[in-house]
């Protein structure tokens, strides 16, 4: 059975978190161009009925058996704006609610499931039309359905503007009174692609009282190495998240190749614990190898 | 020269991302009878070409972008009714079809480039997200574009990116336009792999490609 993430944290514990959910599913046969949350109601596709979810709860499974204990929902994408894209916005909430339980269907009583919000899509004012207000009842509306299905904790990341990481921060404890943890991805010149760094990021939010912040996605994995100390000075109470993509993507003979391996990931994943970071997983490119590696490297340390 | 300071206030309001003061200052430009030409390219203009190289650079992002060229864009509207009395043109360098791949929703990379590809002159035709290479092909014919942009953030659409040349190949457009591809998983080898003219890394060597394709076309 487990005790609430944040007491666990407190102790010192350091947990791996998972992989990448996107294109492992797509190895598993999902279309390009549809979304992940496409497959978490059966009904909703075409084929064989209940064949989807499978799909979702092996990869769970698999990453479980890597040595995950806090696994994400197939929810990256699930805000409702962003569901529109695939014609799945009125399905929303079923939509978050279902992936949570299947998440801890998988999950059991021992391992943290983690409710996934990822960006909305849209621009935020005054460079695109969508408000802070709206961005709220958006991720207000997601976190609840996540809530619903049982997660331990609401998980906002890949974040690239301010705004909408505080409007996801807001919405979610509008929503539920789970903890609420924050990663950024610093993909363009050590800053997000709205030009926001590490420090500023974390001093945001510290602000808010954010009990976990960290970087995740990104460009390559090594950079992470130096946004560490940057969020530990501006944010020193929060928890240090670091969830890197498995190298920088390649296409090689119309493949995608990252070119970070799994040991590489392990490697990566002990300075990291080494620079404080207290949850420890990997993004884009990933597999279970490189989480079993994570784990191999963390774990099986010596104290 | 008086106009050299106005000039000088000009790309000042561009490089600030200032679109009311651009304004005020083009149609200060036209009572004082400036050329409209010359408001643009030796004011407005030279603010862009600051900003995309801050950009290319990294010590200016995407929302230093989009405000400048929001700056440029009302500039050049505020200016337009003069140059059509005038009987004058900007050069249009080039007629540029640009989209998302079909299957992807990102966005923000590709308006980036449109939005530095029309400061700079360029015709641009901007199809959204989600394209498929039919409505890329009919825009081609539509337009007369002579460059075609695609972008691709994921590693299994960026595949369409070659779908997009084959089918303007069937077409018989291959040889009228250039193709430049860009992304996250786009590379020079992937673009010559698929056969696309060129590649781009972010909105600033966007433009750059671009104007030297163009040239080899002349």
């Amino acid at each position: 059975m487990r005790i609430p993430i944040l007491d666990r944290l407190a102790q010192g514990a350091v947990l791996i978190a998972d992989g990448a959910t996107g294109t492992m599913l797509q190895e598993a046969g999902l279309p390009a161009g549809m979304p992940g949350e496409a497959w978490v109601l059966p009904a909703l596709t075409a084929g064989s009925p209940g064949e989807q979810p499978a799909a979702i709860l092996a990869l769970h499974r698999a990453y479980l058996e890597a040595g995950s204990e806090i696994i994400l929902t197939t929810t990256f994408g699930g805000t409702r704006v962003r569901l529109k894209a695939a014609g799945l916005d009125a399905y929303a909430p079923q939509i978050n609610q279902r992936a949570a339980e299947l998440a801890r269907q998988a999950a059991g009583d021992d391992v943290y499931v983690a409710g996934d919000m990822g960006p909305t899509g849209e621009m935020m004012t005054p460079f695109g039309r969508l408000t802070y207000e709206t961005a709220v009842d958006l991720f207000a509306e997601q976190a609840q359905a996540l809530a619903a299905g049982g997660v331990d904790l609401i998980y906002i990341e890949t974040m690239s503007d301010l705004n909408e990481a505080r409007a996801a921060v807001e919405g979610a404890r509008r929503a539920c009174e789970l903890p609420v943890f924050c990663t950024f991805s610093f993909d363009t010149h050590g800053r997000t692609s709205m030009g926001v760094g590490p420090s500023r990021a974390a001093q945001a939010m510290a602000e808010m009282k954010v009990p976990a912040v960290g970087a995740n996605c990104g460009h390559a994995p090594e950079e992470v190495l130096g946004f560490l100390p940057l969020i530990r000075q501006a944010a020193p109470s929060a928890v240090l998240i670091a969830k890197p993509n498995a190298g920088v993507p390649r296409m090689v003979k119309r493949r995608a190749v990252f070119d970070a391996t799994p040991e590489r990931m392990g490697d990566l994943a002990r300075q990291f614990v080494a620079l404080g970071a207290q949850i420890v997983g990997a993004c884009c490119g990933s597999s279970p190898a490189h989480i079993a590696a994570i784990a191999q490297a963390i774990h099986g340390r010596k104290e | 020269m008086a106009s050299e300071r106005v000039f000088e206030e000009m790309a000042k309001a561009v490089v600030d991302g200032l679109p009311e003061k651009a304004r005020a200052l083009a149609a200060e430009a036209l009572r004082a009878g400036i050329d409209p030409l010359a408001a643009i390219d030796q004011g407005f203009k030279v603010g862009m070409d600051v900003v995309g190289e801050g950009f290319a650079r990294g010590e200016l992002f995407i929302p230093d972008l989009m405000m400048s060229g929001e700056a440029m864009k009302v500039a050049i509207a505020t200016l337009e009714p003069e140059l059509m009395k005038r009987g004058q043109h900007r050069q249009v360098m080039g007629r540029v079809v640009i989209g998302t791949v079909q299957g992807d929703i990102h966005e923000i990379g590709k308006t980036l480039v449109a939005t530095m590809l029309a400061a700079n002159g360029f015709e641009v035709h901007d199809l959204g997200v989600d394209v498929s290479a039919q409505k890329v092909i009919d825009a081609v014919r539509q337009f007369n574009a002579n460059v075609v942009g695609l972008s691709a953030l994921l590693t299994t659409t960026i595949l369409n990116q070659e779908v997009v040349i084959q089918n303007l190949k069937e077409a018989g457009l291959r040889d009228q336009v250039k193709v430049v591809v860009g992304g996250v998983p786009a590379s020079q080898e992937w673009a010559d792999e698929i056969g696309a003219d060129g590649y781009a890394e972010n909105a600033t060597e966007a433009v750059q490609v671009v104007k030297r394709l163009v040239r080899q076309q002349a």
